[in-house]
């Protein structure tokens, strides 16, 4: 995604041990809070939220000992910017057989930036079903909210200026696990 | 992707497959308990049909609506189209009126790429069918179809029709469904194999890419897929073939001939059926019968085509390479 939009000096800002460690304290936190998980129902936006659905799925499963349904939200239909770009291609949505009816939906996504996303999300998921409750949990938040909307489980809370881009990159899309933060290029 | 959606030639492998793959996900909004999106809110479509359609015209209308567009009906009957209005003055008042998008149906071939290349209307507009010349969205359906069956749901994805062997019976001379067809498999990589008595092949088809042979029973072991064409009566004004009954019996469907099928092929037939006359009852009924699905999924085609050509903004889709000139602006 992207790619040329960011530039060469992008830093690091978490590795592969911190991504995995944020995933497991995330894990936690929500077992703690729905009090074992047991209708926690977790739906990653595409693309790489789907990944750390699937990861923090996987940690749930061996701390709780139950499987736990793990989906796939595409919010591109509900943009609120369609018609500022040309027609996207569209992503899959995939929706746990037992459904998000009377569940606790956590969202899962790599960055939250202004917020248009969740917004957009939470439209789609109020067309497919009634959850008890929704969460949101990422990987990064990077603040400039656009809309009153907020994170209850932040993996990092990274300070930014809009000048600077942050890239998260998962071994299952991009070859290895990485967030960057760097500079916009002004081109 | 392109501004207008006028032939099926008009499109490259990788057009197609993005709406194929588009429809997929498209497909998925059906089994929702809230069957719409709101992606078209706001814009206007005029599905304008100057000629009689049941499936294709509710077929548009119902993509339309699940994206949550504006609807404006159209039929020529009525209308002041037989008042004598031409489609210029239709055009343009639906210009003025402030239309995003134009379906057509018209009973000339070429008039939906008139539309679209005359600078009357600034709309994309979309080939419903025009004349014996092209049906766009219903080779889609049948190509997505044909994926779905001969590939898989999920294993399609990104993939084309390549090296499938896909036999297309019947009336060719009078149907746009076999040219529209013809196009848009041979761009997806499948072999096409036209079968009709002599006197229903078009002058020219020597150019088109695909075999044609008149022996249904020669053909039928080697098809994955085999799509019987409806008998036009109300185009032919001339007497194409000796009897019904002759017709029927050597370039109709039956259980006899589908028996001698290869076990996964399928039975296609873009609607309306003449059952007893291209297909019999047995066959129409049958598992391998794809009618139903075919009409399903053109719902799924039809919005795939018009989320890509209003989904995102005009000037991005206006390529170097559309044919809209410059006094058109």
């Amino acid at each position: 995604m992207d790619a040329q939009q960011y530039s060469d000096d992008a830093r690091p800002v978490l590795e592969a041990p911190d991504i995995a460690r944020v995933l497991t304290r995330i894990a936690h936190e929500i077992v703690e809070r729905a009090k074992g998980a047991d209708d926690v129902v977790l739906l990653g936006i595409p693309t790489r939220g789907v990944y750390l659905a699937r990861r923090l799925a996987e940690k749930l499963e061996s701390i709780t000992g139950t499987k736990i349904p793990v989906g796939s939200l595409d919010i591109t239909m509900y943009r609120d910017d369609l018609r500022l770009k040309p027609a996207r291609a569209i992503g899959r949505t995939e929706i746990p057989g037992d459904g998000i009816d009377g569940r606790l939906v956590v969202l899962v996504d790599d960055v939250l930036f202004s917020g248009r996303t969740i917004r957009a999300a939470l439209d789609a998921l109020g067309d497919i079903g009634r959850p008890r409750a929704v969460q949101l949990a990422v990987l990064v938040d990077r603040g400039h909210r656009e809309l009153p909307i907020r994170a209850d489980y932040v993996g990092k809370n990274l300070p930014t200026s809009l000048r600077e881009t942050v890239k998260v990159q998962l071994s299952e899309e991009d070859g290895r696990d990485t967030v960057l933060l760097g500079t916009r290029t002004t081109s | 992707m392109m501004r207008h959606l006028i032939s099926a030639a008009d499109l490259t492998r990788d057009d197609a497959v993005l709406i194929l793959d588009t429809a997929e996900e498209m497909a998925r909004v059906a089994d929702r308990p809230i069957k719409k999106l709101p992606t078209l809110r706001g814009r206007t479509i005029c599905n304008l049909f100057f000629e009689d359609s049941t499936r294709t015209r509710i077929s548009f209308e119902a993509a339309e609506k699940r994206l949550s567009a504006d609807v404006i009906n159209f039929a020529a009957k009525g209308s002041s189209v037989s008042k004598g209005e031409s489609l210029k003055d239709t055009a343009q008042t639906l210009e003025a009126m402030g239309v995003d998008a134009v379906v057509i149906r018209h009973g000339a071939s070429g008039a939906p790429y008139r539309l679209a290349t005359s600078g009357w209307i600034d709309a994309p507009v979309v080939n419903a069918g025009d004349g014996t010349h092209q049906h766009p969205t219903q080779a889609l359906l049948d190509a997505f179809t044909m994926r779905r069956r001969l590939v898989g749901r999920d294993e399609g994805l990104g993939k084309d029709l390549n090296g499938r062997r896909i036999t297309l019976v019947g009336d060719v001379l009078h149907s746009r469904v076999a040219r529209s067809n013809v196009d848009l498999l041979h761009t997806l990589g499948a072999e096409v194999t036209l079968v009709a008595p002599p006197t229903l092949v078009p002058v020219g088809v020597e150019t088109w890419p695909c075999e044609i042979s008149y022996d249904l029973d020669s053909v039928l072991p080697k098809s994955d897929a085999v799509m019987m064409l409806r008998v036009q009566r109300e185009r032919m004004n001339a007497a194409f073939f000796p009897t019904e009954r002759e017709y029927s019996r050597r370039y109709g469907l039956d259980g006899d001939r589908m028996a001698r099928m290869p076990e996964h092929a399928i039975v296609m037939h873009p609607g309306p059926m003449v059952r007893g006359m291209e297909i019999t009852a047995e066959v129409a009924d049958s598992d391998r019968c794809t009618v139903i699905e075919q009409v399903a999924n053109g719902v799924s085609i039809r919005m795939a085509v018009l989320y890509l050509l209003l989904g995102g903004n005009d000037s991005a889709a206006t390529a170097p390479s559309t044919t809209r000139t410059e006094e058109s602006k």
